[in-house]
């Protein structure tokens, strides 16, 4: 299981903008190891971010978005208080949830 | 009789032993195929703006309805940062598609209602490209462009 996500969602006004920094390897399959054999891509294809039950962001990535990556985006309609949840999906099925309160 | 017995219990308890991992073993397996169809395999495995924007179904245009945001230089080809966004509401698709990346196609971002049209990560470039950020807006591609100068690349090495 990766590590958790670190979310932040700042609410100025009705406006939220949410940054988030997602901990994965983000392998492109390019990459050569130290034995000289290609490290077999590993990375987040799926992910999507959810405010109330309602989707505020949906995200398909390829293998050329960094290591640990970071996204940022902004959403209507949130307050202080509410729920932002994110959940992200790799190649290899891995998955991983977590939420943080709009400040 | 007893012989018998112990050999029946010791097979029906192997089969469920068996039934059991595979159930266990098949049920990620299967979430995993649920969420990799969401993924647009083709799309990811195109190598030219062109073929991208064919994969996501029109011709790409220049427009100056899109905004990129990328820098001139970039040190460091495994971080970069780079935006997308646009002021057009009939867009429902934002894709950040990198030029000489083995893939060029690197991130697809849906613009659902209530939510801006602004998205910014980080992406890895092998090498000084071209950073084109495409808008989706029925079978019509837009696209902006700009030059990013790398001087440590991000991929191989």
């Amino acid at each position: 299981m990766a590590d958790p996500m670190r979310i932040r969602a700042q609410a100025a006004g009705d406006k939220v903008t949410v940054r988030v920094l997602v901990s994965h390897d983000m392998e492109s399959g390019q990459r050569r190891g130290a034995d000289g054999k290609v490290v077999p891509a590993h990375f987040i294809q799926t992910i999507n971010a959810t405010h109330n039950g309602k989707t505020v962001m949906s995200a398909q990535w390829g293998p050329a978005v960094s290591k640990n990556p970071f996204v940022q985006f902004s959403f209507t309609g949130g307050k202080t208080g509410d729920k932002v949840v994110v959940n992200w999906v790799d190649n290899k099925g891995d998955k991983r949830t977590d939420e943080a309160a709009v400040v | 009789m007893t012989m018998q017995r112990r050999q029946f219990v010791q097979t029906s308890s192997g089969t469920t032993a068996l039934a059991l991992a595979a159930a266990a073993g098949w049920l990620p397996a299967q979430n995993a195929m649920a969420q990799a169809q969401a993924w647009n395999k083709g799309a990811f495995e195109t190598k030219t703006l062109a073929e991208v924007a064919k994969a996501l179904g029109g011709t790409a245009v220049e427009s100056k309805e899109i905004s990129l945001k990328a820098p001139e230089i970039a040190e460091n080809g495994n971080v970069v940062r780079i935006g997308a966004s646009t002021t057009n509401p009939a867009i429902t698709q934002l894709a950040l598609v990198i030029e000489k990346n083995p893939n060029a196609l690197t991130a697809v971002f849906d613009v659902l209602p209530g939510t801006a049209a602004d998205f910014e990560t980080n992406v890895k470039m092998g090498q000084s490209s071209n950073v084109y950020a495409l808008g989706k807006m029925g079978d019509k591609i837009v696209y902006a462009v700009k030059e990013v100068k790398v001087t440590l690349g991000g991929c191989g090495g």
